[in-house]
Parts: structure tokens; sequence; C-alpha cells
């Protein structure tokens, strides 16, 4: 019944390309998540009034942030070309994709993991401090932990732009769901392809929205 | 415990330097309850901050348990730190971790062995009486269970200080007494020294031994509790002091009977610890031709004794209601003519 409704869709070629979309969003998740939480750590500490107040450095990496997330993500791959020929060796292919997802999503979640970390109320960090706390244990026993459903929900969102990130790089050349949706759906006209492409692509969206908004549930204890 | 010289706080702000503290002198004895008053923005926050090195004094020194808190930095200062417990008016409690492992921060940042900090944790459920909650969490509490929490952790290093910052300011009247029994309990028992700041009279009046008032970051005056309650001297002391004597509504009364007796006199008498055994009103019944009318009274507990107030209403004769008054006079208990409410 499949090959009926869907007579140009070549099902092996789509779970090959769903799991080069998954892999491609899995490891810049993952990465996004670390560095995101570093610039957001440094931002917020680095911030007028806090622990490690450093006026020179915020707006550094502040600016660094802003740009990064200002450009449009299209243009970030083409600018990041010679970069990611250096590191990975070739343009073509997953792992290609990954340093131009990786630039482009962290600065985003950085951004609101400051935003998260904020919400944390002060006096809170101050009873830490009251009671002897070092930087690191504020860190990793009051800001981590207290911020954790927004960090959470933020990387939730930041994972699904992701997802939409993964789509536009395989459009020039670095495999999954786009780049099937692109080439064999949309240049060869075959709009059943690009169909079922779409549809798995919302299918891993609901799915990482699901899993975000269960763990975020699990996690807020307010 | 606590001595503090010359202290002095000055911010800088857009507007100009804001001298938050003003030259301040302070002692305070081992053991000892001593409670701050003042307004909000009187300085007494910035205050009992220099005590645990949240913040640092302009000029002057701050020595706590021995430690010159105003000097020490790093890793002594984070060791000082462990020795004085603090609590706060918003309770400040981590959301993500339980009852029992909130209690348990302090002690690991303090690198207490696992075992040992659970029995600790233990202990100071039973002490603060939250026997059955160590596995909720803080939005499951009430005020005062939270409030409670807060103490328990403070005290977890085994303080020798501890420090209340408006402790009970967002309790309701019930719950604020309980905390302040807890208080009381834990000052005998421990024999801990608590500096507390408050804006309520109510509760330097219940469990402060001695009493500092600030006003515009100066201590105006400073003395026992009782002390000051019987005989307070600055007009801000005598405010305070107002809080817990007067009631709102006896004030309308007085109003009215000296509006509807031009003639009468209302008398506030001022009883303190034995002078309350004197059988002053019957004598001045007794002694004098005039008619004495109780408008309202109230007898407090303070921690060095009974403080009482009586506002009583005299009308007859001119000489003799002049008589009367000279005689109140000349009694230990100490009186005082109010000519308008």
């Amino acid at each position: 019944m499949l090959e009926q409704w869907f007579p140009n869709v070549d099902w092996e070629k789509m779970w090959e390309a769903t799991n080069e979309t998954l892999y491609m969003t899995g490891v810049s998740v993952l990465a996004t998540f670390i560095l995101g939480i570093l610039l957001g750590l440094l931002l917020f500490l680095t911030a007028k009034g806090n622990i490690w107040e450093n006026k020179a450095m915020y707006s550094i990496v502040s600016a660094f942030v802003n740009i990064f997330r200002s450009i449009p993500f299209i243009i970030l791959i083409v600018l990041l070309i010679p970069f990611t020929k250096a590191l990975v060796g070739t343009m073509i292919g997953e792992n290609a994709a990954l340093p131009a997802l990786i630039i482009g999503a962290a600065p985003f979640y950085a951004r609101m993991v400051e935003i998260g970390l904020r919400e944390i109320d002060k006096g809170v960090i101050e009873a830490a401090r009251a009671m002897g706390a070092k930087t690191s244990t504020i860190i990793f026993k009051v800001l981590l932990p207290e911020s954790m459903p927004a960090l959470i929900s933020g990387i939730t969102v930041t994972a699904i732009a992701l997802v939409g990130y993964t789509a536009m790089a395989g459009v020039i050349g670095a495999g999954g769901l786009g780049n099937l949706a692109y080439l064999d759906g949309f240049q060869r006209s075959r709009s059943d392809v690009t169909l079922v492409a779409t549809v798995v692509i919302l299918i891993i969206v609901f799915v990482i929205q699901m899993i975000g908004d269960l763990i975020t549930n699990r996690l807020d204890k307010r | 415990m606590i001595s503090i010289e010359n202290v002095k706080k000055v911010f800088s702000t857009k507007n100009g330097k804001v001298t938050a503290v003003d030259d301040i002198d302070l002692t305070i004895d081992k053991g000892e309850i001593f409670g701050i008053i003042g307004y909000s923005g009187a300085g007494k926050s910035t205050l009992i901050r220099m005590f645990n090195g949240l913040e640092t004094p302009s000029s002057g020194s701050v020595v706590v348990a021995g430690r010159e808190m105003s000097k020490i930095k790093g890793r002594e200062l984070r060791q000082a730190r462990q020795e004085i417990g603090m609590i706060f008016q918003h309770f400040n409690l981590l959301w993500s971790r339980t009852v029992r492992d909130n209690i348990a921060f302090p002690l690991e940042i303090a690198g207490v062995a696992k075992e040992e900090r659970l029995k600790k944790v233990e202990e100071l459920i039973k002490l603060v009486g939250l026997e059955g909650r160590g596995d909720s969490y803080p939005s499951q509490l009430s005020g005062g269970q939270k409030q409670r929490v807060g103490i328990a952790r403070a005290l977890a290093n085994d303080p020798k200080v501890l420090l209340c910052d408006e402790a009970t300011s967002a309790l309701d009247p019930q719950t604020t007494d309980a905390i302040l029994d807890l208080l009381v309990d834990i000052n005998k028992r421990l024999g801990l020294t608590i500096v507390l700041i408050t804006h309520e009279m109510h509760v330097i009046r219940k469990i402060c031994h001695r009493v500092a008032v600030m006003e515009a970051g100066r201590v105006v005056e400073l003395g026992p509790v009782l002390s000051v309650f019987k005989s307070p001297e600055q007009p801000i002391t005598k405010r305070f002091v107002q809080q817990v004597t007067e009631l709102e509504e006896s004030k309308e009364t007085i109003g009215h009977l000296l509006e509807q007796f031009p003639e009468s006199k209302v008398v506030k008498l001022t009883f303190i610890g034995e002078s309350a055994e004197q059988p002053v009103i019957t004598n001045l019944i007794r002694q004098f031709n005039i008619a004495v009318n109780i408008v309202q009274g109230k007898v407090s507990q303070t921690q060095n004794g009974a403080y009482g107030s009586l506002f009583v209403h005299l009308t007859g004769e001119q000489e003799e209601l002049a008589k009367a008054v000279a005689y109140l006079d000349k009694q230990e208990v100490s009186s005082e003519v109010i000519s308008h409410a």
C-alpha cells in the first residue's frame, strides 16, 4: 500500500537519511549544550554585580555571541567553509555540517542559559556565599541545579532549531533528510519524497519536544 | 563575641555617595540575643552583612569570634563563614533540594563525610521540629516550616554566631512567635550568640536581651530591652516602643475622651518588673476625690522582666487632679500625662 501512495520513496534511503539527521542533531545538541552552558555561565558571572564582574570580558563574550547569533545560518555555513575544511577535511557528509551547526546554535543557547541563570533568586546565591561556598560549589551545586528546568527547556527549543539547521545544511551536501527532500524530492519533482521527509522531520521535532517537556516537568520542584 | 569599631560603609551610586553605615561601635557578648531595630534604609542590613563578610566596611574593623572579618579573604574567609550561620527573610532555600539535602548543603561545603552528614541532618531536623518532612521539597512547606529549614541549615556547622536578617518579617504573627520561641530555645540550649535585625518592636520585646536602635546609618540608642522600653530617649525609639504598648484604637478613644471632658486627664502608667505589684490604682482612688476610669492596659514579657502599660482617665476637681498626678509622679511607676492623642 505504501508503494501505491508513495511510488518514488526509497525507504532504505529514507531510513539512512533519518539516521544522518539524527546523528547531526544529536552530536550538535550535545556540543551546544556544553558550549552554551560555558558561554552562558561566563556571561552571567562576568555581568555587573556578579562574582566575576568584569566589564571587558563581558563585552567581548557578549559581542561574540551577538555576532554569531545574528548571521543567517545558510550564510554562516558558507562563511565557515575554510574553517570546516581545515577541521574536518571535507565539505561533504554529516561531519562537515557539525562545526557550522554548533557555532550557529551555541551562542543562541548561551543567551538562554544567561536568562535562566538570571532568574535564580539572588538570595539563594547570597545564602551559599554566607555558608562559605567556593565559586565552583556555587556553580555546580546552586547555579546549575537551580536553573536546570530553564536549561533543559532552552536546549529543547535549540534542538528543534538545530533539526531545521540540519535540513539547510543538507541542501548544500551534508546529507540527511533535508538533502533527500531537496535533491530526490524537489529537484526531481517527486513531491511524495519531499512529503515523507517532511513528516519524518515533524515526528523528530515532536519527539524532541515531548522528551524536553517530560524532563523539565520531572526536574521542576518549584 | 562580636566587636566592631568605627565601622563605616559608603556606597558610590549614580547620585553621589551614600553612607549606609556611619561610624558604629558595638560589642556583642557571647550567648547574648542582640537586636538591631530600624526602618528600612537605616543601614541595618548592611551592618549585619559585615558580620559575615558579605559586605566589607569602607573603614573600621569587624571582629567576629576572634577573626577580623574585614581583613581576611579567600579560604580563610570561607572557613570563618562556616562558623557564622545566617537566616533570611525569604528563607533562600534551594528549591531543587529536599529539606534533608538543603540542611546537608553547608555540611557538603564544609567537606563533612556522607555518613556523618546524614546523622547530623537527622539531629537538626529533630531540633527544629520537622520530623517526617525530610523528603519534602521547600515548595511543599509553609512559611514557618521553610524558616525552620533555614534555621537547621544555619546551625549545621555548629556556628558560634547566628545572624537573622528580618527572619520573621515574612511570617504571620502566630508563626513569628513560634519561630522566636525556637530561637530562644536554641540560644539557651546551645549558648549561641544571636544577632537579629528587624523593624518589629514585638520581636525585640519577645526575645532580645539588648537592643540597638538605628537611624540613618547610626546607632541612636542602645541598652537592655527593658530599660529602653521604660525610658526611650530618642523620638524614633519612642515610636518603636509605641508599636508594642499602644493600640491604634486606644488613640481614638483617648482623643474622644479628652474632647468630651476637656477638664479631665489621661495618664499613661508604665510598670516595670516589680513595680507592677504595688496597689497604685487603689491608693489613687482612696486618697483623692477623683474618678478613675481604665482605658486600656497591657502587660508584655521581655527577656529581662515584665513590662506593663496602663492608660487611666481621671476626672474630678482641678486641684484634686493636680494632686493625684503629683502622687503618681512620686511612685516607682513612671507616669506621663497625655494631653492630646
